[in-house]
């Protein structure tokens, strides 16, 4: 029998399901080695199934979804985060940092009959997650590579070294140091092929914190760039704004 | 039928949307008692998150408002903050923009076709199923899709939440090399988007017509993408900077996406609603080809709106070949900007239709407020108009399953994004 795969949302923008619908014959071929039993925006399904892999777009944003996550866990043999929403709580995090229901409150004339958590959270704040898929949005290159290696029953590899190196590797020249700019590539974990340096422009964390990151010396160096402690704070507080080693960064210049 | 059972149906999802919605739907007598379009996708609160930021951060933020239309987010956004900021790019940025938004039409649309919509024409739940029964035409759609996005790569690196656009231009010029390899590709594939615009209009499509509003932009001499005046079909001619005097948006109970309004009437806005207003601005190939169709356009039948998309990749693929026929490296691919105080709107015509943006700068070029207004909480009230004439028409003589079928296909004819607005739709029907 085929290993069976879900593919769940919550709050996002639909981005990371991408992955899967924007993979063309790799998708024709994956239904071949999978079976894909729940995955509502390409079709099929069946939220309650009991599944071996599930991929879980999204961030916790709303009391039903508090719900809707427990039970996806418990019928789950594998779950992955993928995206900045599911992995660190996405941009929408931003209302942590203020008053969340204010912000509710100005968008909509009647705030009552929207139900909305003030905070938006990623999916390790409620469950257990087996494998992180960090990126704004994953790319197909990602989702495939954790399928195919756990068909084969090995624990996917993740790298989480920096952009840096991948730039090093690509040849690109480094926009922080010859354009002045405020790269976040040093502090930010590889796997999008280090885009944005390649168009001569600076990283924006969009794939999260890389490990043993030194915050402070980028914090310094966007300081000697002339940045404003609320500018060095933004860069931070972008797609993975509540990614703690980030948080901490921001807090350090904007405390 | 008079002695009428109260019959509950729960469909805990509409597959093949893009969001989180339902229908609620009770029938009482052989009448719509009730009938909502309930958008119940979490509000991420766009609006409020961009307070406080530079303008050169907007274009990559807004971006995630949609994983589908990131290039739409960014083309609205981008103008309005260059009208506040007077910045004019100039022809090449001009021309780019327009091939990049074309890449977007492109892969949406051949997404939105057989991903979405094409199982429903053939009894097929998904698009792994139509492709065991019709393999040519889904790889050929797959292949569509795919040089869309390729066309995006080209402007911003990758596709989803491109990384290229910004205020002023682009970060980079692709290489000649590149965009010549890309562009014969494109201009080998109109064989193929041609073929699947008249694959689209031999489905079985049923008949039916309705009187609706059609609103778009429509630009002096070019088929819409980045500029144009704002009309309907019934004789509304604006400037974008007027769209708030027209166009309301008002919350119901229902929804976490706002309804919006033209005069107080629910309005058409995506594909066909293009169509309607500037057919004579196609190419006369895409306009020959529409005619061979046998549909008359202007169509108030909204099942064209596929013939519609396919019409527009046609369109599309044709337009970014001509636009990189000369291509030539740009001194720069931008203009640099300054920070100054102003507001500003932007309208642009994403893939789904007219998104409309208006921000308020400070003098350091901080956004004091945004506002966004998206395709489909323009059509959600049209959506609703819709599906109560037309299963009034049709009748309820059907089974719930039919008559959930009927209206779940009758909903991705809008082609909703519920991410934008609103992903899954669960449908209750009541009978009393």
């Amino acid at each position: 029998m085929k290993p069976k795969i879900a593919v769940h949302k919550f709050s996002s923008c639909d981005g990371c399901q991408l992955a899967f619908l924007n993979a063309g014959e790799q998708l024709l071929t994956l239904s071949e080695l999978v079976d894909i039993v729940h995955f509502v925006e390409a079709g099929p399904v069946a939220p309650d199934e009991q599944v071996d892999i599930a991929f879980v777009e999204g961030s916790i944003t709303t009391p039903h979804d508090v719900e809707r996550i427990q039970r996806i866990r418990s019928q789950s043999h594998y779950l992955i985060t993928i995206g900045a929403c599911a992995t660190a709580g996405g941009v929408q995090a931003l209302r942590n940092l203020v008053d969340g229901q204010q912000w509710i409150n100005a968008v909509y004339a009647s705030p009552q009959y929207i139900a909305s958590l003030a905070t938006s959270t990623p999916i390790a704040a409620h469950v257990k997650v087996d494998l992180e898929l960090w990126g704004c949005p994953v790319n197909t290159r990602q989702v495939m590579a954790a399928v195919r290696a756990l068909l084969f029953g090995v624990v996917p590899e993740i790298r989480r070294d920096s952009v840096c190196m991948e730039c090093k590797r690509e040849g690109n020249v480094c926009v922080l140091v010859a354009k002045g700019q405020p790269c976040m590539g040093p502090v930010t974990q590889t796997g999008c092929g280090a885009l944005c340096p390649h168009f001569g422009r600076d990283c924006y964390a969009c794939y999260g914190p890389a490990e043993n990151i030194n915050t402070p010396a980028l914090v310094n160096r966007f300081a000697g760039l002339g940045l404003l402690p609320e500018e060095i704070a933004r860069r931070f507080l972008t797609i993975n704004n509540a990614a703690p080693a980030f948080v901490d960064a921001a807090r350090s210049v904007q405390p | 039928m008079s002695e009428e059972r109260r019959i509950e149906i729960h469909v805990p999802a509409l597959a093949r949307v893009e969001g989180e919605g339902a229908l609620n739907l009770v029938i009482e007598d052989g009448r719509i008692a009730e009938l909502k379009l309930r958008i119940y996708e979490p509000p991420r609160l766009f609006e409020k998150l961009l307070e406080g930021r530079g303008y050169h951060e907007v274009a990559d933020l807004v971006a995630r408002i949609c994983g589908i239309c990131p290039v739409a987010y960014q083309m609205s956004a981008v103008q309005a903050l260059e009208a506040i900021l007077g910045l004019d790019p100039g022809p090449w940025v001009r021309a780019m923009r327009r091939v990049f938004y074309c890449g977007e039409w492109i892969e949406s649309h051949s997404l939105h076709i057989h991903l979405l919509a094409a199982p429903d024409f053939f009894g097929c739940d998904n698009v792994t199923e139509l492709a065991k029964r019709y393999p040519n035409e889904v790889r050929r759609g797959l292949r569509l899709q795919a040089l869309g996005n390729d066309l995006i790569r080209l402007f911003g690196a990758r596709s989803v939440h491109p990384v290229g656009a910004r205020v002023g231009g682009f970060y980079h010029a692709p290489s000649m090399n590149e965009v010549v390899t890309l562009r014969e590709k494109l201009r080998a594939a109109l064989p193929e988007a041609l073929a699947l615009l008249q694959w689209t209009a031999s489905l079985s499509l049923p008949a039916s017509e309705q009187p609706f509003t059609s609103v778009a932009l429509r630009h002096a001499d070019e088929y819409p993408l980045n500029e144009g005046r704002i009309v309907s079909s019934r004789g509304l001619d604006i400037a974008s900077e007027e769209y708030e005097q027209h166009f309301v948006e008002q919350q119901v109970p229902h929804s976490t996406a706002l309804h919006s309004l033209l005069d107080g009437a629910p309005y058409l806005v995506g594909p066909l609603a293009r169509i309607n207003l500037n057919f004579e601005r196609l190419p006369k190939e895409v306009q020959a080809a529409l005619r061979a169709t046998g549909i008359t356009w202007p169509s108030a039948n909204m099942y064209h709106s596929i013939v519609a998309r396919a019409a527009e990749i046609y369109y599309a693929l044709g337009e970014a070949v001509r636009l990189l026929e000369n291509y030539s490296l740009p001194a720069a691919p931008y203009v640099e900007a300054t920070a100054r105080a102003g507001v500003g709107v932007g309208a642009s015509e994403a893939p789904r239709g007219l998104l409309w943006h208006r921000y308020e700068l400070d003098p350091a070029g901080q956004v004091v407020s945004a506002r966004i207004v998206p395709p489909t909480s323009q059509n959600q009230a049209r959506i609703e108009a819709d599906l109560h004439a037309a299963l009034m028409s049709w009748g309820f003589a059907h089974s719930d399953e039919v008559l959930r079928a009927r209206s779940e296909q009758i909903i991705r004819n809008y082609d909703p994004c519920i991410s934008c607005a609103t992903h899954f739709l669960d449908l209750r029907v009541q009978r009393r």
